[in-house]
């Protein structure tokens, strides 16, 4: 080019050349990201600078909770003190027989020889938002890898299963929810014993039981638990209540809705389970064929 | 006729010079509004600020903020809001193009039209977003979707009034 431009009007390279590289670089990162998922080193270093400002930015909505638990009224507080009293008296009638059952339990799973339950460590957590993302459902938690939180470890709440830790910075997790698209618990009908696998469907409040037999017995209003057979989440957990059957010959699955059991907002507290149960380490595909290949030579 | 700067034929205001601090100083307020917990779905409505400070300043004043710092924000969101990596740092890059690009005929229009020309460049951002996550397999979240760029660019006139209070000549210099 015989015209360029003089240097002192140069201010860098051109805007399009400027976008391709921010852009292209982006696409290298989202592809890292999404086909390989590398990058958890630089993720974990974006975390951490940007950690003190999700924790200010936490800030006004716990101030305000403060501010309105200041301003209870008293006769609100003895109220519910008077519930609390009556209700702990029910709860400590139910432990007493509960205790008894537990212990009547073990006795019985032990003359099973059946492996005991191990009680799992747990770790209180506090969510601290819910990220501005319409595409998933997720929640970050105030515990991190310094608190001893890994991935793929259950969160529960006082009520039922919240979700499962999927990305652990260092003193913040991120929970995915049940009613997230891509997550799935393996369920039993409470009523009937019934095993399933719930998925979520991509909005709040609402989960999948998928492939149930047109037939199956199920009905509206049915608890569904945890089976625990995944040996991420404990056994006997509720996860959601069965609303809506739809039975259609025309198709080999029946459609069932269900509500979750856990109500998760913006804010609460929640329990991190360990992930370790003494269950055994699960075989992987390859190693289960080789064994029955074995096994059927051993046959012949 | 040619158009004079905001619009209403009065003459565009003189401001006082923009310091670097002063740009980091509102990226950052934007960065600490955008994590703001809000309680349930009223999170999904959420304008993305720091995009609408982005856009301020490469407007009004272009030579304070680049590609780069915008990108780092992008990264910085796409942490925060546990998206695909890289995500929300490909749809900035993809509004300062159009933001540079814009921003000299921006000006020459008055507050009404330029909410359309930010309408436009929120929403191919947001657009940018919805193709990535499609491409990565997820399902269109509904036409509620885009509320978060057209709230955002509604607010454009009073984030133009909030950024500029400090940038405003003192009443009397004379005085001082």
């Amino acid at each position: 080019m015989e015209y360029a431009t003089p240097p002192f009007f140069k201010r860098g390279p051109s805007l399009l050349t400027r976008f391709a590289f921010f852009s292209l670089l982006s696409i290298t990162l989202l592809v890292a990201d999404a086909r390989f998922g590398y990058l958890h080193v630089l993720q974990q270093a974006v975390g951490v600078v940007i950690y003190p400002v999700q924790r200010l930015a936490t800030l006004p909505g716990a101030l305000a909770g403060r501010v309105g638990e200041f301003f209870v009224t008293h006769a609100r507080l003895e109220r519910e003190n008077e519930q609390l009293k009556r209700r702990n008296l029910q709860d400590a009638a139910a432990l007493q027989s509960q205790q008894a059952v537990a212990a009547e339990n073990q006795h019985l799973r032990r003359m099973l020889e059946l492996r005991e339950r191990i009680p799992r460590d747990a770790i209180g957590a506090e969510i601290v938002y819910a990220p501005r993302d319409p595409f998933t459902r997720r929640v970050v938690v105030d515990r991190g890898s310094q608190h001893g939180v890994k991935a793929g470890q259950a969160v529960v709440d006082h009520i039922g299963v919240v979700g499962q830790v999927t990305r652990v910075f260092p003193w913040l997790s991120e929970v995915t929810l049940v009613t997230d698209k891509e997550q799935a618990v393996p369920i039993q009908v409470l009523r009937s014993g019934l095993r399933g696998v719930t998925f979520g469907i991509g909005y709040d409040g609402a989960l999948e039981l998928r492939f149930m037999p047109v037939n199956a017995d199920i009905q509206n209003g049915d608890v569904l638990v945890t089976s625990g057979i995944d040996g991420t989440y404990p056994s006997g957990l509720p996860v959601a209540v069965v609303t809506n059957i739809e039975r259609n010959a025309a198709y080999a699955f029946a459609r069932i809705t269900c509500t979750p059991a856990a109500a998760v907002g913006g804010f609460g507290q929640v329990l991190i389970l360990s992930g370790d149960d003494g269950f055994p380490a699960t075989p992987s595909a390859e190693e289960a064929v080789g064994k029955a290949r074995k096994a059927r030579k051993g046959d012949e | 006729m040619i158009r004079l700067p905001p619009g209403d034929g009065s003459p565009p205001e003189i401001l006082r010079p923009v310091s670097i601090g002063y740009v980091g100083l509102t990226l950052l307020a934007a960065l600490l509004v955008n994590l703001v917990a809000l309680p349930g779905s009223l999170q999904l409505l959420r304008p993305d600020f720091i995009a609408l400070t982005l856009i301020y300043w490469v407007v009004y004043h272009p030579r304070r903020v680049g590609f780069l710092p915008a990108w780092l924000l992008g990264l910085a969101m796409d942490v925060a809001d546990g998206s695909l990596f890289g995500q929300h740092a490909l749809a900035y890059a993809v509004m300062m193009y159009l933001a540079i690009l814009l921003h000299r005929r921006i000006v020459m229009f008055g507050m009404r039209h330029q909410v359309l020309h930010v309408l436009v460049i929120l929403g191919a951002a947001q657009l940018v977003v919805l193709l990535v996550r499609v491409m990565a397999g997820a399902g269109f979240p509904g036409p509620l979707y885009f509320a978060p760029s057209i709230l955002g660019a509604l607010l454009w006139p009073a984030l133009f009034s909030l950024i500029r209070i400090p940038l405003r000549p003192r009443a009397d210099p004379d005085a001082v």
